[in-house]
């Protein structure tokens, strides 16, 4: 292979990974924007959103077949399941502890991702599950450069996903009622919005587009496991902090960015793939050393 | 006049029990006798076991220097113990280094990395700090995994157990007393701390970090200085933790190894020594005693983290009464 094949699969590879960095790091930087707390739970919702995608395509497959239909209606219905779910969590782990001191959100964000975690290892005795899905090895061939119809359409779903959320958030009544909380929650209640029903709509599109990436992931790669929201998360999360924390088009950039970073950074010499994801956090303490507010972001004051 | 919060005591409510000398001397003669003979009554697999609570209650108090009284979230405490079992583990073995001289060098090089991972990243939001160890803790993982030195997945076998005046630290017995006097040490050090300027510093930070500021307190260097103290916690945790099984591996030091430290430190009640010393225990003890719940053992814990945090944010130890 030339070194231009080499530049051009890579591409490919970053911006099939960035497609699902992107859409968990939307997640969290949607709930920092509103509720300024990084949601660790985040990363479990894509994994729950694997394992439900799953479910639902077990009792579909012999009505719709394992195909993409399938698996685009389980997603969708994975979606609606997991957005009640980060709903739920907000509600009963989250809302009471909103003006607690930081340390005990943070501690209780750990604890609502280990009880996900591990309700999913013991569900699953801590085997890889098979996803279930047939979706073919079709593809495109451009020169050396071979691009199979799922990515095409994994890539393609992210997108439409992608500029719906961000067309929700600029349009609609409900996007400009979340933006006003996420600039001040107190002002933002005197004018008459239900602050309350805004960060229950945040949670519940972060945690359904978590659950998209998850159950495409599951389709794409084949196998589910009770651990596999833990490393997206960290990544999502150094995405999120690329972009610039809070900023949504920024979360999109920063996933694909880091993708990007991540495929082509295990070509470097001495970077093999064992050392990928110490690549990707030590950009993550780059990036917090040199520019903290990332991108897109605008620098912020610490909360009281 | 309004009445001001006491400071809260290390000793949660055990100070206002135990309130004359005499009582606390007792309390401390039946604590050191029945450390001495607890292995004599629970057998050698029961001295094991405890030798691993009390390497934990080292663990847990160093974490709880940070967590507990600077207020910071350290996801990543293992990294600190990778970082002193595997000093001793290469040292001695690759560079035939006597163990105590390599634990000094174990601490300096724990300092280091908590002054790269901590200085950067304390002067943000203290929420990053959580998820840069999260990813610091990771890093130290993956690259004792792929490096030569560290032994790769397999890690390091034979390290030598170090003699002490003539007395080779060898058996079960001697390093469960080792590790007694570790945790003992750790008790005090903690104790002293939290009584001393920085301690007072730490609490203010911890309760207005802008007020603690505005009393020119220089918040950077104190949660520094809390995050290096842990850092060396753990390392010393390490290096005692490598002599004494003999053998390291990369999996030793994982998420989950820093998630039940800090269970430990949360669970039993967080800046109380106390509270800290009971949670070390309950997260050694439990499996044992959970053993036939198997995967559910690790659910049960984090369910219990989730309600103690929602119900009893200060702990399962009891806060010093208010009445005094």
């Amino acid at each position: 292979m030339s070194i231009f094949d080499i530049f051009t699969n890579q591409l490919l590879n970053g911006i099939v990974l960035g497609s699902f960095y992107a859409l968990v790091a939307l997640g969290y930087t949607m709930v920092f924007g509103v509720v300024k707390l990084l949601n660790f739970a985040h990363g479990e919702l894509y994994m729950v959103g694997g394992f439900a995608g799953f479910l639902v395509l077990s009792f579909l497959a012999p009505y719709l077949g394992p195909g993409w239909l399938g698996v685009a209606v389980s997603m969708v219905l994975a979606m609606i399941a997991v957005g009640f779910l980060g709903v739920v969590i907000e509600r009963v782990a989250y809302a009471p502890m909103l003006s607690a001191p930081r340390l005990s959100i943070l501690i209780t964000a750990l604890a609502v991702s280990l009880v996900l975690q591990n309700g999913m290892l013991t569900l699953t005795k801590g085997q890889y599950v098979p996803f279930g899905a047939a979706l073919g090895f079709g593809g495109i061939k451009l020169g050396n450069l071979f691009i199979s119809y799922n990515q095409m359409i994994l890539v393609g779903v992210a997108a439409v996903l992608m500029l719906a959320l961000e067309l929700f958030v600029s349009r609609t009544q409900y996007g400009r009622a979340m933006r006003a909380v996420s600039v001040d929650k107190d002002m933002a209640r005197l004018m008459g919005i239900n602050v309350n029903a805004v960060i229950g709509i945040t949670f519940f599109v972060g945690s359904a587009l978590a659950a998209a990436a998850g159950s495409m992931a599951g389709a794409y790669y084949g196998s589910l496991w009770y651990f596999m929201g833990f490393l997206i998360g960290l990544k999502a999360f150094t995405a999120a902090v690329i972009g610039g924390i809070g900023s949504i088009p920024g979360a999109m950039l920063g996933g694909l960015i880091l993708g990007l970073l991540e495929s082509f950074g295990t070509q470097l010499p001495g970077v093999g793939s064992e050392w990928k994801d110490v690549f990707s956090f030590s950009v993550l303490i780059l990036v917090l050393v040199f520019k903290p507010t990332g991108l897109l972001g605008k620098p912020e004051q610490e909360r009281m | 006049m309004a009445q001001f919060p006491e400071r809260p005591s290390a000793w949660g409510g055990l100070a206002t029990l135990l309130d004359t000398p005499q009582k606390r001397y007792a309390a401390i003669a039946v604590i050191l006798v029945a450390m001495a003979v607890a292995p004599y009554v629970f057998g050698s697999y029961g001295t094991v076991i405890l030798t691993n609570a009390l390497l934990y209650v080292l663990l847990a108090l160093g974490l709880n220097i940070v967590v507990g009284y600077a207020g910071l979230l350290d996801l990543g405490f293992a990294a600190f113990f990778a970082v002193g079992a595997y000093t001793v583990g290469i040292t001695t073995l690759h560079f035939g280094l006597n163990f105590w001289l390599a634990l000094p060098l174990a601490i300096l090089l724990a300092i280091i990395a908590g002054i790269v991972i901590g200085a950067p990243t304390l002067r943000l939001r203290s929420d990053y700090l959580a998820i840069v160890t999260l990813g610091f803790g990771e890093i130290v993982r993956i690259t004792a995994r792929n490096l030569r030195e560290t032994g790769g997945a397999s890690g390091l076998i034979g390290i030598d157990s170090p003699w002490l005046f003539g007395w080779h630290i060898r058996t079960p017995l001697d390093f469960y007393y080792v590790f007694c006097v570790l945790a003992i040490l750790g008790v005090i050090a903690s104790v002293r701390l939290a009584n001393s300027r920085l301690g007072r510093a730490w609490l203010y930070v911890r309760h207005d970090e802008d007020a603690a500021e505005a009393m020119g307190i220089n918040r950077v260097k104190v949660k520094l200085a809390a995050y290096i103290v842990g850092a060396i916690y753990g390392s010393i945790g390490g290096a005692f933790f490598a002599a004494n099984l003999g053998a390291i591996s990369p999996e030793s030091f994982s998420f989950r190894q820093s998630v039940l430290i800090l269970m430990a430190v949360i669970l039993g009640g967080m800046g109380k020594i106390p509270g800290v010393i009971l949670g070390a225990f309950i997260v050694i003890l439990a499996p044992e005693l959970l053993r036939d719940f198997g995967d559910l053992r690790l659910l049960i814990f984090a369910v219990g983290l989730l309600l103690i945090m929602l119900f009893r944010p200060s702990g399962i130890w009891p806060a010093r009464s208010k009445s005094r």
